[in-house]
């Protein structure tokens, strides 16, 4: 399989400042593009978050900045419930698609899946490009559905595409939460406040997200099985690629169920389609189709919807996970000074678990009113997945045994994912049951458990990967001593802010209240609310000493070597940062396994992909390279 | 920093594993025939997350701190690329305690899903619209009087669009508050007028989504009488988080008191129970 396509895909060194670092074709300018992208969208939505818990443990409480800013969503700077759950919708939308979904993938996969690989770049670099360019025009979409509804002649703008986009109604931003559920998402204006013009531009951006995501699917999986460079073989690959390639396969098969999804949904909500509304709704007052503002629906089934949008869902889980359990595995191995522990049984893992996220879907919709019996099986499945997830993590905790381990940053980050993956995964062996899920559904249990495992584990596990690559990308260190403060209050305060909402969900706390207080029985977690809020506004406060790292060691940080961390693959065989078409015009050979550490007899504690003087013998045959 | 990081990592661990542990912040009390044996597969399941949740931070913790770089020269670390025989044993271990919770957990759900409610179960009608509760209820003949979305008018309170016309209408009752027999199995049938919502009293132990175009039945039993609040679980718009009612159990012969009654007795006589039990929290 392994074969060189030299000449094929070269294109000449860009001059322009334009084609250089805009419209570049280069992988490793889309690959910071993207991280870039995350960067942005990584601070709205935590600034949202920041605000939603502001609103939580203070409720009613006038904030005067917010009044200025959001005069319709906080008159007199009181936030609104409208406001509070376009947020709570915007929050998860921005950070699933444009942060969890383009820093793993479309960041770090771009920039290093062709160095690791030996190839020049991406297949299609065109396409490539495309896809970056496209992804950004979903992002900006996504930022004018937040403001089209409060901003009069924006909105009227948007009207000129038909009148369902009219916007400038005074409310704040789509309502639906991320999974925007029909039919209160295909209703239209008539649903009540965050239901016009901005869900039309949430349905049209993330049909937009989805063709960008596929442009990149498509092309990681043509370079991973066409452009490995000589003795690259599938098993000498490091596992980062492997995690890599999963996630594109799943991009590949999932994102198109998603967008056509959209599709209808826009269709019912702007063509009066009825793919996802029943007949007979009476919706504020009025029956469908005896008047103008709600016609006339019948036979959609509102349960569809959350089929097409899980079968999705799911796999986006994984595709937001898979590539930090690649960064933290390569990480790990690198500065536990040992190879990794059980790779072909990993590499199963990343299979198994890739392959089994497309059979649970289901488990997010046990009580939507689908078939019982179905659960059954749902469930069942759902909860063998914990089964590979298990076993990547004894594999984990089997690469540190015995090893020499180097406490950098990126090595901390990398051992607080294996933390958060296991506290985040293993509550789903109880949201996993369906039984179990009649009392967890929708209550805080729920976005304790996903935060932890898709939200935080993946934030660490890209973390760790900026530490780890930056010299390779930048030429420079990341600033240490401040990156161990960004990890040690971040570690604790990610904890903090997750472990309480478990017991919330217990007590019965639902998802998606703007405030808690109407319950009686919801009295008791008023200090738990107010202490995970003091430890979200600590733990966000701290992320800006990660920003002045990030941006400052571009340019002042400490200079970093060619192989600054004593690492073994591909792209710690070339300049840092790499030339333009990555090895200087000649492509490396490959002789070794990716992970080589501690190879006894050998003059380094570490063997080198491309070292062909030292010999190897893997203690399991299949990694060695005997000469 | 080896040590300093295992020593958080079961701080943290310790902390997490007691806020469970102190049940100071824990389910109320179950009132429901099913709820003992949903909550006994609670427990059962808690323990092997909670053990296993701790034996993975430990023996992380336990790696950072033994296995930190000394700096001395020409130490190695050891040179192993894994054991088939402990991949084999953990996939297998992981695999058969894994699958086997998610079989045992299936006996609540076979019993509420699974089969219809029994026979004579006291029946009630509930149709969710944005943030109100209806409870519809078909009177002393046991019959549910005829509905149809054309005749709902919320401006003349035909909520769930009753049709007057209908003998077996006129002896029903729709209401906003819910109330029930204690110790006979109840079977909703829950309608949505609008939008998805989900009917959520966490004492009973279930959840079940209300889909608008669809009539979903649940049955249960509840078993202890009292006040309980009424919560909507899934994202219906603005004032979803004030969507609340009430759910009263009661004894036989106050829930035989409420047979016959004409609707706005039968609304005052509510009013008057919601009154006298306090609404019970824990």
């Amino acid at each position: 399989m392994s074969e060189t396509h030299e000449g094929v895909h070269r294109h000449p060194a860009p001059t322009g400042f334009i084609r250089k670092y805009i419209f570049s074709l280069d992988h490793k300018v889309i690959g910071i593009q993207y991280i870039l992208l995350a960067l942005a969208a990584v601070a709205v939505g935590m600034t949202m978050s920041l605000l939603m818990r502001m609103n939580l443990s203070w409720p009613g409480t006038s904030w005067p900045i917010l009044g200025t800013l959001f005069p319709t969503g906080a008159p007199g700077g009181v936030m609104n419930p409208e406001f509070y759950l376009s947020l709570v919708t915007m929050h998860g939308t921005i950070m699933v698609f444009f942060v969890l979904t383009t820093a793993p993938q479309g960041g770090f996969g771009n920039y290093f899946l062709p160095i690791q690989i030996g190839a020049e770049d991406m297949a299609f670099p065109v396409l490539n490009m495309m896809s970056f360019w496209v992804t950004l025009v979903g992002f900006i979409v996504i930022l004018l559905a937040i403001v089209v509804e409060g901003n009069q002649s924006l909105g009227e703008w948007f009207g000129a595409l038909g009148p369902s986009f009219v916007g400038g109604s005074g409310t704040v931003g789509p309502i639906g939460g991320w999974t925007g559920y029909a039919p209160l998402s295909a209703l239209g204006r008539i649903a009540g406040p965050g239901q016009g013009a901005g869900m039309n531009l949430w349905v049209i951006s993330i049909a937009i997200f989805c063709v960008g995501s596929l442009l990149g699917a498509l092309n990681f999986i043509t370079t991973l099985l066409n452009m490995r460079t000589k003795g690259m073989s599938l098993m000498r690959m490091p596992l980062t690629c492997w995690a890599w390639f999963t996630t594109a396969v799943l991009a590949l098969l999932s994102f198109p169920v998603l967008l056509g999804g959209g599709i209808l949904l826009l269709l019912d909500r702007i063509a009066g389609t009825s793919f996802f509304i029943p007949g007979g709704l009476y919706v504020s007052g009025v029956l469908s189709g005896t008047n103008p503002n709600f016609p006339l629906h019948t036979g959609g089934s509102p349960i569809l919807w959350q089929h097409l949008f899980w079968f999705f869902g799911h796999p986006e889980v994984y595709i937001a996970i898979l590539p930090g359990m690649g960064a933290t595995s390569h990480i790990l191995a690198t500065f536990a000074r040992k190879p990794v522990f059980g790779y072909r049984a990993m590499v199963f893992a990343i299979f198994a678990i890739g392959l089994l996220g497309f059979f649970v879907w289901g488990h997010h919709m046990f009580i939507s009113g689908m078939s019982p019996y179905s659960a059954v099986a749902f469930s069942v499945l759902t909860l063998s997945i914990g089964v590979p997830s298990a076993v990547k993590t004894f594999n984990w905790i089997g690469t540190l045994w015995g090893g020499r381990i180097r406490f950098t940053t990126a090595m901390l980050f990398a051992l607080g994912f294996v933390s958060l993956f296991v506290a985040g995964g293993i509550s789903g062996l109880i949201l996993g049951q369906s039984s179990l899920d009649l009392a967890m559904h929708d209550t805080y249990i729920v976005p304790a458990h996903f935060h932890l495992v898709m939200g935080v584990a993946s934030i660490f596990g890209m973390f760790a990967a900026l530490y780890f690559w930056f010299p390779k990308m930048f030429g420079r260190f990341m600033n240490e001593s401040l990156g161990k403060f960004h990890f040690w209050i971040t570690f604790i305060g990610v904890y903090s802010i997750f472990i309480p909402m478990h017991v919330m969900g217990l007590v019965g706390m639902p998802r998606r209240y703007s405030q808690f207080t109407e319950y009686a029985f919801l009295n008791k977690l008023h200090p738990l609310v107010l202490f995970v809020s003091i430890s979200a506004i600590i733990t966000i406060s701290v992320q800006l000493v990660f920003y002045f790292n990030v941006f400052w060691s571009m340019f002042k940080g400490a200079k970093a070597s060619d192989n600054p961390w004593d690492a073994t693959t591909l792209e710690w065989n070339t300049s840092s940062p790499p030339p333009h078409d990555n090895f200087a015009g000649v492509l490396p050979t490959v002789y070794h396994g990716p992970y080589e550490f501690a190879v006894p007899g050998a003059p380094n504690d570490f063997v080198m992909q491309t070292d062909a003087s030292a010999e190897v013998i893997s203690s399991n045959g299949h990694n060695g390279h005997k000469h | 920093m080896g040590r300093a990081l295992a020593v958080i990592i079961w701080i943290i661990t310790a902390l997490s594993v007691l806020m469970f542990v102190s049940k100071k912040w824990w389910f109320p009390t179950a009132i429901s025939e099913h709820g003992p044996a949903l909550d006994r597969q609670f427990l059962i399941t808690i323990i092997v997350v909670g053990i296993s949740f701790a034996a993975a931070q430990i023996g992380l913790g336990w790696m950072v701190w033994k296995y930190r770089d000394t700096g001395k020269a020409g130490d190695r670390g050891l040179y192993t690329h894994g054991s088939n025989r402990l991949e084999m044993i953990w996939t297998v271990v992981t695999a058969v305690v894994f699958i086997s919770l998610g079989i045992m957990g299936q006996s609540v759900w076979a019993s509420l899903r699974l089969h219809d409610a029994p026979a004579g179960s006291y029946t009630v009608e509930v149709v969710a619209q944005q943030f109100q509760w209806n409870f519809h209820y078909p009177g002393k003949d046991n019959v549910f009087g005829k509905t149809d979305p054309k005749l709902i008018d919320d401006g003349s309170l035909n909520f769930v669009g009753l049709d007057e016309s209908d003998p077996n209408a006129k002896d029903d009752s729709v209401i906003t508050a819910l109330a029930i027999p204690v110790n006979k199995p109840v079977e909703l049938r829950l309608r949505s007028k609008d939008v998805i919502h989900s009917f959520w009293v966490p004492p009973l132990r279930f959840k079940q989504d209300l889909v608008p175009g669809m009539e979903i039945k649940v049955h249960f039993t509840a078993t202890k009488v009292g006040q309980y609040e009424l919560a909507c679980a899934e994202l219906c718009g603005q004032l979803h988080f004030k969507m609340r009612s009430f759910m009263l159990v009661l004894p036989d012969d106050e829930m035989d008191s409420l047979k016959g009654l004409p609707q706005a007795q039968f609304q005052a006589r509510i009013k008057e129970l919601l009154a006298k039990y306090p609404i019970t929290t824990d």
